[in-house]
């Protein structure tokens, strides 16, 4: 699905990613951590072409990314901050997306899984964090798409809506879905994740699953382990 | 990028600011109308203003559209489209709705003044052609200057300062340098520097066309001169093509290689 090779980025003199190597073959959930700051979301944001590197290859479906468009159709994304055009109704917002992606959606199930009827005539910039969130998700989850990329899905939402995403994520999941997240909730993590890949210094330096990362860091839970990798990277 | 002008366009006549700049051509029309009571006179004023506030608006319309439609941008870079449709659609929506706004607002009182009984249909088109060309060379140039700057108080000033400069600076440095190297031949100069400046060959172009010899000043005399009118005319339209084509080209050149 996914291969990136030797991905090097920086942003002027801040080096971010230096020689990332990433395969993600099979489906299941890979959750991307690491530090604030680490090179997350520039390696979500270069997977999608927004970010641009210096150096290195990315093919996705089998096809390199640069200079190409059409493989966007096979991924949703979900941006960490959700920045939407503040003048736009919510029902204005879904329609535009659904027009560009011309794609059959299920928007309806998800609003009303979500409860975001009241606002669907509201104003995009006076809708609460967690209700844009709410919008960002129900954008991310209408199409059906082979590929599904999460930026912090988690940010803002209340106990309710945590349960409806881990809902629709394991959905995803099975049927037979590639998705990529990343998270600080290392108990949403542990729930729902295959497969830990863990960013530290521009280079990954942990890929594999979760009793693998445990016993590596002889730690019994996995903010355990993830806080030993960090530190024993300080000490040493 | 059809799908993106379109939603550009539509969000923008649907704006206050669309109104008002029509609304302004409009009385604007039926002002000069009303006083000089002859069309030909009255494109003669137009275009005195035209050349200074289609620029200024243009300009100020770019700066502020790319600025406020940042999270509309940073959307559709997500989705299955081009980069340079992103850019291109949005840049076309609204310089489109600018040039409606000028080509309505002064269309409506000329020709219930009769503009198609009067011989000046050509004059006035040509101002209007102008004042699109205008349009789409100003935003252009504005939209580069926002997407070089990330901060918007410093792009506002720029795309400004460049307005300032291209408008009412330029025409002082050439005097002064007229002044200065009078002893030398001039002609080759005043002409790249009429060619260097949009506004200044968009005034050269509507006097040509106009063939008032009494404003055309220096420089329109030389380029007069120089290429006579027809040929003027010819070369001062494929001018302002250029003028458009480059910062559009510069324009999906840099946004191509910008990260969000
Ligand atoms: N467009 C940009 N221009 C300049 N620097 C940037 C840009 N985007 C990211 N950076 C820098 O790159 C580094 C990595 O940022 P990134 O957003 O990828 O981190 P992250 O791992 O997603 O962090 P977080 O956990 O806080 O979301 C940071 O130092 C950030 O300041
Ligand atoms: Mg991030």
């Amino acid at each position: 699905m996914i291969h990136i090779k030797e991905l090097h980025k920086s942003f002027g003199k801040n080096k971010v990613l230096s020689g990332i190597n990433l395969d993600i073959e099979t489906n299941g959930i890979f959750a991307v951590l690491g530090p604030n700051g680490s090179g997350k979301t520039t390696l979500i944001k270069s997977i999608l072409g927004m970010v641009l590197p210096q150096k290195g290859t990315i093919t996705v479906n089998g096809g390199p990314i640069k200079k190409n468009w059409k493989y966007r159709e096979q991924i949703d994304y979900l941006p960490q901050i959700a920045n939407f055009p503040g003048n736009l109704k919510v029902r204005e917002l879904i329609r535009m997306i659904q027009d560009l992606r011309r794609k059959p959606s299920e928007e309806q199930r998800l609003i009303t899984l979500f409860q975001l009827e009241p606002f669907m005539d509201k104003r995009l910039s006076t809708l609460s964090g967690g209700t844009k969130q709410k919008v960002n998700i129900v954008l991310t989850f209408m199409f059906d798409c082979p590929l599904i990329v999460l930026d912090e899905p988690t940010t803002g939402l209340d106990p309710a809506s945590l349960i409806h995403l881990k809902g629709l994520i394991r959905e995803e999941k099975e049927k037979g879905k590639t998705i990529l997240i990343t998270s600080h909730i290392m108990q949403f993590v542990a729930e729902v994740a295959n497969t830990i890949v863990y960013i530290l210094e521009g280079k990954i330096y942990f890929k594999g699953s979760i009793p693998e990362l445990k016993e590596q860091t002889r730690q019994n839970d996995l903010e355990h382990a993830i806080a030993a990798i960090a530190n024993a990277k300080n000490h040493a | 990028m059809l799908k993106i002008l379109k939603y550009s366009f539509f969000d923008l006549i649907r704006s206050r600011w669309s109104y008002v700049y029509f609304l302004f051509y409009l009385l604007l029309g039926f002002v000069l109308l009303f006083l000089n009571n002859d069309v030909s006179k009255a494109v003669i004023t137009l275009m005195n203003i035209i050349i200074v506030l289609v620029p200024l608006i243009g300009t100020i319309f770019g700066v502020m559209y790319y600025y406020n439609s940042k999270e509309f941008t940073e959307l559709l870079l997500a989705q299955p489209i081009r980069r340079s449709s992103i850019f291109l659609g949005q840049y076309f929506g609204v310089a489109g709705s600018q040039t409606m706004s000028l080509v309505l607002g002064l269309g409506i009182p000329f020709v219930m003044y009769g503009l198609f009984k009067s011989d000046a249909i050509f004059d006035f088109s040509l101002l209007l052609v102008t004042g699109a060309f205008l349009t789409l060379i100003f935003t252009a140039l504005s939209f580069n200057i926002a997407l070089s700057n990330e901060n918007k108080i410093k792009g506002f000033g720029y795309a400004v300062l460049l307005w300032l400069f291209l408008a009412v600076i330029y025409d002082g440095l050439f005097l002064m340098s007229l002044i200065i190297f009078k002893e030398y031949p001039l002609d080759t100069f005043s002409l790249a520097a009429t060619m260097f400046n949009p506004i200044d060959l968009s005034r050269i172009l509507i006097l040509l066309e106009l063939d008032i010899s009494a404003l055309l000043g220096y420089t329109g005399a030389v380029f007069k001169k120089f290429f006579g009118t027809q040929t003027g005319l010819i070369i001062s339209i494929v001018m302002l093509v250029i003028w458009t084509a480059i910062p559009l080209w510069w324009l999906t050149y840099k946004a191509k290689r910008k990260d969000f």
